[in-house]
């Protein structure tokens, strides 16, 4: 103890100081600003989560997180449509694929913290230009048109009289190829999956319904007429061979 | 616009402060007494056998990437739907086109089976 205590009595003062100031900055934001910044830094948590958390499970739920953060944020600015795809599509399909991949893995991760320093080098790279993108996209953001214009452009009169609107305006005529591209894509993508994964399976006892229904029960049960302790060779276990026709 | 939006805002901060209320609550009110046995992982009585994360069925993956494509092809019928009565019979052939590129796609898919589970 000694001199810097003494200068440095007691540290509530400063935070008390820090949390009226940081409250003024607070009371200063409009609500929606301050929505914005509320949901930004719980997207920026959760993707800290994502690539913090330990055990992978966890990370793909701090990425759901992230999603619907995200989700909030597109609300912010207006695209209602993106906001609720990414609800529906990256939240109820996305994530859940995550999911199964991340259990498919079978991650051992022991083997995964090994590789930390082999993969550092490519890993850096590509955080660099993704890095490099994000301050590009900031810098061409400050000299382009002022945020007050960008968020006009969520009541602008090409979104009247909604977002959804708007879009389906557009996206089915104007946008035609784009649109029939994209339903290509899906299809590929079907295709792809099923081809990829689907395997013929041998020994597989399925259910043939039209077969079960269109069954005669003269085809099927016979009567069978046994003498005191004779065993019929079908329902004897040492006699598997097919039953001679009118043995009985 | 965004006035729409704030019951869903104030269900949201309903849910948490109800969720960290009672999470809250019941770590300052409850009475704890833990031992071994209490903090023991159980499970249906036994100690687990092994790790729960082993590898499964692909054809989990393959239901699960058909139910994503589907879903994006419903997701584009949204704003198709609220916008028809301004794109009219344009619109509607180019959805008919897109919904019968995807049928190719559907039809595949239920001939070669991948709907089965086996």
């Amino acid at each position: 103890m000694g001199e810097f205590a003494k200068r440095h009595q007691s540290p509530w003062p400063i935070i008390v100081c820090f949390a009226l100031n940081f409250s003024k900055v607070v009371a200063l934001l409009s609500p929606i600003d301050f929505l914005f910044y509320l949901f930004a830094g719980f997207t920026l948590a959760a993707g800290v989560g994502v690539i913090t958390a330990r055990n992978p499970v966890y990370s793909v739920f701090f990425l759901i997180a992230a999603f619907l953060n995200a989700a909030a944020l597109f609300l912010l600015a207006g695209a209602e449509f993106l906001a609720f795809i990414l609800i529906i599509v990256y939240l109820g399909a996305v994530a859940v694929l995550f999911l199964f991949v991340v259990m498919m893995l079978d991650i051992n991760l022991a083997t995964v913290r090994a590789g930390f320093v082999r993969y550092l080098p490519i890993a850096a790279v590509v955080g660099g230009i993704f890095a490099a993108q994000l301050i590009i996209m900031l810098l061409i953001w400050q000299q382009s048109e002022t945020p007050p214009t960008l968020n006009a452009l969520g009541n602008s009169p090409m979104n009247q009289p909604n977002n959804v609107y708007a879009l389906g305006r557009v996206l089915y005529t104007d946008y035609f190829v784009a649109f029939q591209t994209a339903g290509i894509i899906l299809l590929i993508a079907m295709i792809g999956a099923i081809v990829l994964t689907l395997r013929p399976r041998a020994g597989i006892k399925t259910q043939v319904i039209s077969q079960q229904v269109s069954r005669k029960s003269s085809q099927s049960v016979r009567l069978v007429d046994l003498k005191l302790g004779q065993t019929h060779p079908t329902t004897a276990a040492t006699a598997p061979t097919e039953p001679q026709e009118g043995s009985a | 616009m965004l006035a729409t939006y704030l019951p869903i805002l104030v269900f949201i901060l309903l849910a948490t402060g109800l969720a960290g209320g009672i999470i809250v609550a019941s770590l300052l009110v409850a009475p704890r007494a833990p031992d071994k046995e209490k903090l023991s992982p159980y499970e249906c009585g036994f100690e687990p056998f092994d790790d729960a994360r082993r590898k499964f069925d692909i054809r989990f993956y393959l239901v699960a990437i058909l139910f994503i494509i589907f879903d994006l092809e419903v997701a584009f019928l949204f704003p198709w739907a609220v916008s028809l009565n301004t794109t009219g019979v344009a619109g509607l052939l180019s959805m008919l086109m897109f919904l019968g590129v995807l049928t190719i796609g559907f039809v595949y898919e239920w001939k070669k089976g991948a709907l089965e589970w086996h």
